[in-house]
């Protein structure tokens, strides 16, 4: 099947399998490796990305159900080559260790600041909940978010 | 020293990680390359009848399919200890077959493979592989597995033991110990078994080039040089100059990638059959069933105490299980790393241990972060604090009157264990008043009392550990069974203008290697962290190494970058001194110069630099170059210990247990970057935390696996974990350079033992006395239930 979908401000038209993922599409297809697959449940949240604006698992989405729509990944945060406030902060507060997680956690925390921009620990832990890492015992996860926060409130 | 050792340094690998440019072996696509797909035994025990590969063949993109009758089921992967049993006997050592022979000896185990041009036709292809199974009784439990008339994983042996071992004191003595003692604590549980789920799955590509007749393997590994050495010499019978192994970024091993896989050396196998590259990626339910677990122990241990609560003796008697085949370092894990550990930090004069470990119809069981010191950390730290609480005694003043008084291991000499260790340095007492100072002890028990009252049960727990790292000296772990030497690696170059290539063969896959020894080397040599780069993971790049397990990288890798750069400054100071006309005595090095004492005449790292490499003035007699390369093979282990508390609500309704503060005083030597210490203990402690609450591989009576996913395996989210205080005491280590221990494991190895102790403690007034891992809120319930009843 046909898809014509933009990413990270470019389009982008493949013909795909049906059963091809988005997640898929993005390493396989446009080799934007920087969305990780971690598990076939939908659980982990390594392949989270934004579709038209807000986190999905890159996973449990078809290649063909974004047709048409809006994707971010996290290749696509970074402008004239700065850092995002979040990716500042996640480095900032060391808040990854293996790195394999961390497209996916700084993904969601666009959501959770998105929703919350001054959000509680509560909020941003709440928030994590679809995301795993193995690495960090999610401390300095939490800790790099309130960062973001603080930074992105300042750039405001 | 300089400006970077002891500091926060931001870590130089976060810029490609926070910006997707990681290079994972996933993500790595080379031309030509087909994708392998496994057929896998849906049995735990099983005789193969027949294997019908027709219709697979004829499945379209099929490159090839092959079975355990091909060449392939001639070669198998090797184990890499010998522990034999205590009678002498040598270890039973079956073969573990790169895809099944005549048998599947556990869920999961590769009977068929199947090669194809895209990974969807390969994994179809796999479905219609047909084979016929006879399905046999089997067993899962390592103690069940020991009695008359059990299903025998591997015919050729007698029972289902691969050793039966035993450490310490002589076991009658230790008996009349505790059979005289005032007072006996018995402990009977399981160690929970785990799987270790770091988030990127294995992944291998393999890429035989016919013309060189040279492979180059990328692997998600934690030692790249180790996986060539297992690969070429033991699995496949390869000269090691044919195999370039690469492993760049790594997403988290925690024992599991240390490990040579059968799907690893089958792919190699595979890309020169085939004559392409050949890549295969584990799905999550893969990895579930074929990534080595860990722990599960069966265990009855005993502690002794005299009158005033004085440790006499410890004996404990364990069934370990190995599952279905030895892994790469699995006789090591509740032997050498386990029972070693026994003395804890506690002047117990008498202790055996006596360790059986079975073959079952299981996943092969082998290291996981912590590695027979989180179980034996479990069993010292739970059997004294129910010893004090049986005696009425205060748990903290328990330890106080057990622990081995400070020595530094230099003035004072190092401590010599009743099982075989020589601990290097330590001040454990220390430790445990700076973390009742920051939890404030006396304080908590008030409150404690008050909300008793209120009916609601909280809960302090502590746990007091030691852990044998940096392994280690090659000629001990050669004497206690390990095939291969265990030193470092560190290779140093100097490049012409003044920058700084360090090659280790230490790998980081998540430690920020590239961060912490460049801190080293820049500092010693004066120079900017930006001038210097740290290259890992190539076995084309870096000499020679050993890779990274048992929180070893920077207390032997680091050790053998210091030797190297200690060199390069030894023949810098001859350069400066012929430059600058004076003897190599009157020279002092700083700030990245040679300075002739007492004068302003001086030379730079980068004039000498230059000049080594463009030698047109120089010492008569001297090479050209600077670079040297320096082997480190450490005199002892180190030995990190620290004191651990956690603060536990237990909701005695629901059994649900809430952290309330979970605070870690660890004392893991020097430090050289403390913001990367600080998160190693988180992540170790909320890992620990898992094990304690959450984390359970069951399998039914048939070795089915049940936790075969997230839906099922619980792991610790965001959610189920409070912030981790950290604190540190240092005392350093006497005998390596750069006076540090590792930390690596530290919080996994504490934690589980501070979180039951906590529960139990909270619940000790309703007659509680002991919950089984991990504590649910189902077992937390039902044991307020039984207790009440």
């Amino acid at each position: 099947m046909k898809v014509s979908i933009t990413v990270n401000g470019r389009e982008h038209t493949h013909e795909v399998e049906p059963r091809m993922s988005l997640a898929q599409f993005l390493r396989e297809v446009l080799r934007l490796t920087g969305t990780h697959i971690g598990c076939d449940t939908s659980s982990c949240g390594a392949c989270t990305v934004l579709l038209d604006g807000s986190a999905v698992k890159s996973c449990t989405v078809l290649a063909v159900q974004a047709d048409g729509r809006e994707v971010t990944t996290i290749e696509g945060l970074a402008r004239n080559g700065m850092l995002h406030p979040i990716q500042q902060a996640f480095k900032e507060m060391h808040g990854l260790q293996c790195g394999f997680c961390t497209p996916g956690m700084i993904m969601t925390a666009y959501e959770i600041l998105k929703q919350h921009p001054q959000p509680t620990e509560e909020q941003i832990r709440h928030g994590l909940e679809g995301n795993f890492c193995r690495c960090t015992g999610y401390h300095n996860i939490v800790r790099s978010i309130q960062r973001a926060a603080e930074l992105m409130a300042s750039n405001a | 020293m300089g400006k970077y050792i002891g500091k926060s340094v931001y870590r130089v690998e976060d810029d490609r990680f926070v910006t997707g440019k990681g290079k994972y072996t996933d993500d790595i696509v080379l031309p030509g390359m087909v994708y392998v797909a496994f057929v896998r035994s849906p049995y735990a025990h099983a005789r193969i009848l027949s294997i019908d590969t027709s219709q697979a063949r004829a499945a379209e993109g099929v490159v090839g399919v092959f079975t355990g009758e091909d060449e392939c089921g001639q070669y198998g992967v090797p184990c890499g200890w010998q522990v034999n049993f205590k009678n002498g006997e040598t270890m039973r050592e079956p073969k573990q077959p790169l895809l099944a022979v005549g048998k599947v000896r556990f869920v999961g185990e590769p009977v068929a493979v199947v090669v194809a041009e895209s990974l969807a036709q390969a994994r179809d292809a796999a479905e219609l592989v047909q084979v016929d199974y006879e399905e046999l009784p089997a067993v899962v439990d390592p103690k069940a597995a020991m009695e008359p008339g059990a299903p025998l994983v591997h015919e050729e042996f007698p029972d289902n033991a691969a050793f039966d071992w035993c450490l310490g004191n002589d076991r009658a003595e230790v008996e009349a110990a505790l059979a005289n003692a005032h007072h006996v604590t018995e402990l009977h549980y399981r160690q929970n078994r785990l799987t270790p789920n770091a988030i990127e799955p294995r992944s291998y590509i393999a890429d035989y080039n016919a013309v060189e007749d040279k492979w180059t393997l990328y692997t998600a590994t934690q030692n790249p040089h180790l996986i060539r050495l297992l690969l070429c010499a033991f699995t496949l019978g390869i000269p090691e100059h044919k195999v370039h192994v690469v492993s760049y970024d790594v997403g988290g091993g925690f024992g599991s990638k240390i490990f040579h896989y059968r799907e690893e050396a089958l792919v190699t196998w595979l890309s020169k059959q085939v004559g392409r590259p050949v890549k295969w990626t584990a799905d999550r339910s893969e990895a579930f069933l074929m990534d080595c677990h860990g722990r599960d122990h069966v265990v009855h241990a005993r502690m002794g105490f005299d009158a005033e609560g004085k440790i006499v003796a410890v004996l404990a008697d364990e069934y370990c299980n190995m599952g279905a085949y030895l892994s790469t370092f699995a006789p090591a894990i509740p032997t050498y790393l386990h029972g070693t550990l026994f003395q804890g930090l506690y002047t117990t004069p008498l202790i055996h241990v006596n360790v059986v470990a079975p073959f079952t119809h299981t996943t092969p069981v082998d290291a996981l972060r912590g590695a027979g010191r989180p179980e034996a950390t479990y069993l010292l730290e739970r059997l004294i604090e129910t010893g004090a609480r049986e005696m009425g005694m205060d748990p903290v003043e328990i330890r106080k009157k057990n622990f081995i008084p400070p020595f530094d291991g230099v003035e004072t000499p190092g401590y010599q264990t009743q099982v075989a260790l020589q601990y290097d340095s330590g001040n454990y007492e220390g430790a445990l008043n700076k973390l009742l100072s920051i939890v404030d002890y006396e304080e908590f028990r008030a409150q404690q009392e008050a909300a008793r009252k209120e009916g609601r049960y909280l809960g302090i727990g502590f746990s007091t550990y030691i852990e044998a790292c940096g392994i280690a000296p090659s000629a001990v772990v050669g004497a206690l069974g390990a095939r291969a030497g265990l030193y470092e690696v560190g290779h140093v170059r100097v490049q012409p203008t003044g920058k700084v290539s360090v090659y280790t063969g230490s790998h980081s896959h998540g430690q920020g290697h590239e961060t912490t020894f460049a801190q080293i080397v820049a500092d010693m040599l004066g120079i900017s962290i930006d001038d210097v780069e740290v290259v890992h993971g190539d076995t084309e790049k870096v000499a020679f190494g050993m890779g990274t397990y048992g929180s070893r990288s920077l207390a032997v890798g680091g050790s053998a970058i210091v030797k190297s750069v200690e060199k390069i400054l030894e023949k810098g100071a001859r350069i400066a001194a012929h430059k600058l006309e004076c003897a190599v005595e009157d020279l002092e090095y700083s700030e990245g110069k040679w300075t002739v004492k007492g004068t302003d005449r001086s030379v730079s790292f980068g004039e000498v630099a230059l000049t080594a490499y463009v030698p047109h003035v120089y010492p008569q007699g001297e090479e050209p170059g600077l670079d040297f390369s320096s082997f480190y093979d450490p005199v002892n282990f180190t030995y990190p210990f620290g004191a651990h508390a956690a603060i536990v609500e237990v909701d005695v309704e629901t059994g649900k247990v809430q952290i309330l503060r979970y605070v870690a005083v660890d004392d893991v030597g020097n430090v050289i970057n403390p913001m990367i210490v600080d998160g190693q203990v988180h992540g170790g402690v909320v890992h620990g935390i898992g094990q304690a609450l959450l984390e359970e591989v069951v399998y039914d009576s048939d070795g089915q696996l049940l936790t075969g996913s997230y839906m099922d395996y619980t792991m610790p989210r965001a959610d189920d974990v409070p912030f981790i205080e950290t604190d540190r005491t240092t005392t350093p280590c006497p005998h390596n350079p750069l006076g540090v221990k590792g930390v690596g494991e530290a919080g996994t190895i504490a934690s589980p033992a501070a979180i039951v102790n906590a529960v139990v403690d909270a619940l000790w007034p309703l007659g509680v006395r002991d919950i089984q891992m991990p504590l649910t809120p189902l077992r937390v319930w039902q044991a307020i239930q039984e207790a009440s009843n």
